[in-house]
């Protein structure tokens, strides 16, 4: 049903996987997500579509593996199936010609960051996009992004791609240097909260794609909710965007944190157990 | 006379030492003997009074009878001719505010009722465990599609009534699993879940097909379906959404909705080492709330390793929503009951992982609108519990998703879909609705009930579609 159609790795923790998902290919829009389940026994996890092919109906996900679902996931191959799929998800970002859009993506951000500078281009926004890593090989999708940027600064932690510094750095020479008139960040919740501070200074208007935990995707559970202007949201149904300006990033920061030490353990009886096969 | 003079039949229990340490049935069903014997008691009354207690009219004497006669797989079939799922209902219907509390025993003797509930059970059980569960006829197939959204007892139930009367049904459901509630909120020790999936594979023989992973309204919109060939829609899509209390703190670590809870435990199995869903299993657990959900949680809790499993709930012990069955269970289960008492504010360590509760006493005063006696807070009777684990069940509103997808279906306030008392029709012809996204969050039993009614007003709408 879900059949992978094509598989290739950025770099050593970052694939993309092509899927057969025709329906969700037909009625994605920027900014969705979808839920993936991996085995009868795999945990439901939530992943951004970063594009999709209506005509061939696939969707493509990056993914980076920090843990056990998104490394049963990376480990699928070609022609593989994947157990459970569903979506889209979220509200759509909402896309317009707000004239200067300055889009910042770090780590595997920039995956969901890609729909969102292709939407905004095409509706005819000056669009300045800044991507960022730790380090070279975790710059993904710069080509990508490059066709639909009107400019393209690539950061590293290191210096070892583009110019050194954090997404940050990026952010004020831009700022400084010219009007923007919106701000998309998605990336690390450190990062985004951080990115958030910067155009606040600015008065520039900010979405943020969060990525809190999830379950079911489709508001039942609530382990997705967070404070928005001092109000408890839903992630998966009110968001993932939000006014960045309004998010309570430290309680996301805390909140991300809630299965932290399970998480570990499974994530090394896991790579333990494949070392035994 | 004689009949009268028997005592009514008690339900063997697992032991609760024994119980909490499993997911096992609480519940272990009659004998085939004591089956018999209560359903001796059964006067066969002129004017069957129970019967107008159950939502669905079962004809109560007529099943019973059955027992009496040893007639089990009949006494069955007595049953599926009103219910799709008396195997469900025998176990989770409130059976002592339904059926039972009509009794002749219980209105005029001012006896136990007869245990129309566990005779229920006894039938369906019978019919299943040996192998005797038939599959309904279906008339010939007359080519109509027609689509249902939602896999709970509503969906369930319609799609069954569809499906035998010739139509050519699909089912859509958001989750991976079918079955609704009864699969992702109902526990394995009052519900298990091979009594569901029995059910489904019955509907699957049946012609009706399934399918998972798909949100109506998001992977395809009813526009869509509807060029794809659907004529008519049910939606079942149930009161998933879960209400919080807007109090400081709520959004700790360790602070969940039932919902949540019980979905990892339930759906994705977490308690289980060989699934990668995680879960705490916290020492200290209290749960909010007095209702189904709260005692289901709390029992989870418990059987999760739980030191102290607490539940919260703001009014008295007689005024828990909860089946009686079920506060007396987790009772003997040792979760310790805190009634008149009303979280007001939670605190976390240094982490962001909740350590405790601050809560406050409440005393009854006059009725409010629902007739029960409306809690009134202490003034400074606050004080502290320590906790790791929170789980909020206060509540359920309406899925949102049918009506958002929707603009011209019409809503009440309180976002449940309004339909036609009598056909369950919407503002939008073609489109039937029942179970909880009607009526909010109510039983297992109306739900099917309004599936069924529901299936026989839209079989009357497309016959008449198709043959003017
Ligand atoms: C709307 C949304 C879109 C996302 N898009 C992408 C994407 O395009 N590419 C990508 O690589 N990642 C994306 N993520 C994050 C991704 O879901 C997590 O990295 C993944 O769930 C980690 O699971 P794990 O078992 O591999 O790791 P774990 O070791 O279990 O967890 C590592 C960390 O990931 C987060 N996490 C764990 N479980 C979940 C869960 N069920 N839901 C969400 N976060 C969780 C927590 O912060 C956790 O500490 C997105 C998250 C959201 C909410
Ligand atoms: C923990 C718990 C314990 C309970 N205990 C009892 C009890 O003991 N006795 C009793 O009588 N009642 C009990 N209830 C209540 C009872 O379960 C519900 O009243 C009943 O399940 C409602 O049935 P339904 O078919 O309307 O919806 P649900 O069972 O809620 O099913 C709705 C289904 O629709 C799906 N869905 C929603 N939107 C879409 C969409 N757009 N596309 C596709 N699928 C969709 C959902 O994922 C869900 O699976 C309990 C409820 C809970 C939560
Ligand atoms: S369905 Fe419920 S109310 Fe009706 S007879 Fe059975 S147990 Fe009683
Ligand atoms: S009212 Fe009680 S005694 Fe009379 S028929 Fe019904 S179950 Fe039997
Ligand atoms: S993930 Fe369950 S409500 Fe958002
Ligand atoms: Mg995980």
């Amino acid at each position: 049903m879900n059949k992978i159609v094509d598989k290739e790795f950025f770099s050593e923790n970052v694939v993309r996987l092509e899927i057969e998902a025709p329906r969700i290919a037909k009625a994605r829009r920027a900014g969705h997500f979808v839920i993936v389940k991996v085995g009868k026994n795999g945990e439901r996890i939530p992943l951004t579509i970063a594009s999709a092919n209506p005509e061939k109906g696939t969707i493509t996900l990056v993914v980076q593996r920090v843990g056990v679902s998104s490394r049963r996931l990376a480990e699928l191959n070609i022609g593989d199936e994947i157990t459970d799929l569903v979506g889209p998800l979220g509200q759509a970002t909402h896309i317009e010609n707000f004239g200067t859009v300055l889009a910042c993506g770090g780590g595997v951000g920039v995956a969901p960051l890609l729909p969102i500078v292709e939407a905004m281009k095409k509706a005819g926004n000056k669009v300045i996009t800044v991507i960022a890593a730790r380090t070279k090989d975790l710059i993904i999708l710069e080509d990508q992004i490059k066709q639909y940027s009107d400019e393209l600064i690539v950061m590293t932690d290191d210096g070892t791609y583009g110019e050194k510094g954090l997404v940050t750095d990026a952010m004020e020479k831009v700022l400084q240097r010219e009007k923007v008139d919106l701000s998309v960040v998605i990336g690390p919740a450190i990062m985004m909260k951080f990115a958030s501070l910067t155009t606040e200074k600015y008065e520039v208007p900010t979405y943020a794609s969060l990525n809190t935990i999830m379950v079911d995707g489709t508001g039942m559970c609530g382990a997705c909710r967070i404070t928005v202007g001092g109000k408890t949201k839903f992630v998966c149904v009110d968001g993932p965007e939000f006014d960045a300006h309004k998010v309570d990033f430290d309680e996301m920061l805390l909140r991300l944190n809630g299965y932290k030490e399970i998480e570990k353990e499974a994530e090394q009886n896991y790579l333990h157990s494949k070392d035994k096969k | 006379k004689d009949r009268t003079a028997l005592v009514r039949v008690h339900m063997g229990e697992v032991d609760p030492k024994e119980r909490i340490l499993s997911n096992i049935e609480v519940n272990k069903g009659l004998t085939q003997e004591e089956a018999v014997n209560e359903a001796r008691r059964c006067l066969d009354c002129p004017d069957p009074t129970c019967i107008t207690g159950c939502p669905v009219e079962i004809n109560i004497p007529k099943f019973v009878k059955r027992i009496e006669q040893g007639e089990f797989v009949e006494a069955a079939k007595v049953l599926k001719q009103t219910s799709t799922l008396p195997a469900v209902c025998g176990r989770v219907c409130p059976q002592e505010k339904q059926c039972e509390a009509k009794c002749f025993y219980k209105l005029k003797l001012k006896k136990d009722p007869v245990a129309i509930g566990y005779l229920e059970r006894f039938a369906a059980d019978y019919e299943r465990e040996s192998n005797q569960m038939s599959v309904p006829d279906i008339a010939a197939n007359n080519g109509i599609k027609v689509a249902v959204i939602g896999s709970g007892p509503a969906g369930l139930t319609f799609a069954g009534d569809m499906a035998k009367q010739g139509y050519d049904v699909t089912v859509f459901e958001a989750l991976h699993e079918i079955g609704g509630v009864l699969k992702y909120g109902i526990p394995e020790f009052r519900l298990p879940n091979n009594i569901v999936d029995v059910e489904i594979d019955i509907l699957s023989k049946m012609g009706v097909k399934f399918e998972n992973n798909f949100i109506v309204g998001r992977t395809a919109t009813i526009e869509d379906l509807k060029e794809e060939g659907f004529e008519a829609f049910f939606t079942g899509s149930g009161a998933g959404l879960p209400r919080f209390m807007n109090i400081p703190g709520e959004n700790y670590i360790g602070v969940l909705s039932s919902n949540e809870y019980l979905t990892r435990i339930n759906l994705m199995h977490a308690a289980s080492p060989e699934t990668d869903t995680p879960i705490v299993s916290g020492k200290n657990v209290a749960v909010i709330g007095g209702g189904n959900t709260a005692m289901d949680s709390v029992r989870t809790a418990k059987r999760l390793g739980a030191e102290r499993a607490m539940i919260i709930y703001r009014r008295s012990l007689e005024e828990m929503p909860a089946r009686v069955e079920e506060i007396k269970h987790a009772q003997e289960e040792g979760i310790e009951f805190m009634t008149l008492t009303n979280p007001v504010e939670y605190f976390a360590d240094s982490t962001g992982r909740v350590n405790k509760v601050r809560v406050q006493k409440m005393e009854l005063g006059e009725p409010d609108a629902s007739g029960r006696r409306r809690p009134i807070p202490v003034e400074g009777s606050e004080y502290e519990i320590e906790v790791d684990t929170v789980v909020v069940s206060v509540g359920v509103s309406p899925n949102p998703l049918i009506p958002s997808s929707l603009p011209q279906l019409e809503t009440t306030r309180w976002g449940t879909i309004v339909v036609d008392e009598e056909k369950l029709q919407s503002s939008i012809p073609e489109m039937f609705a029942g179970g909880d996204i009607v009526r909010g969050g109510a039983t297992v039993i109306l739900a099917m009930g309004d599936g069924r009614n529901a299936a026989a007003a839209m079989h009357n709408y497309l016959q008449e579609k198709h043959n003017s």
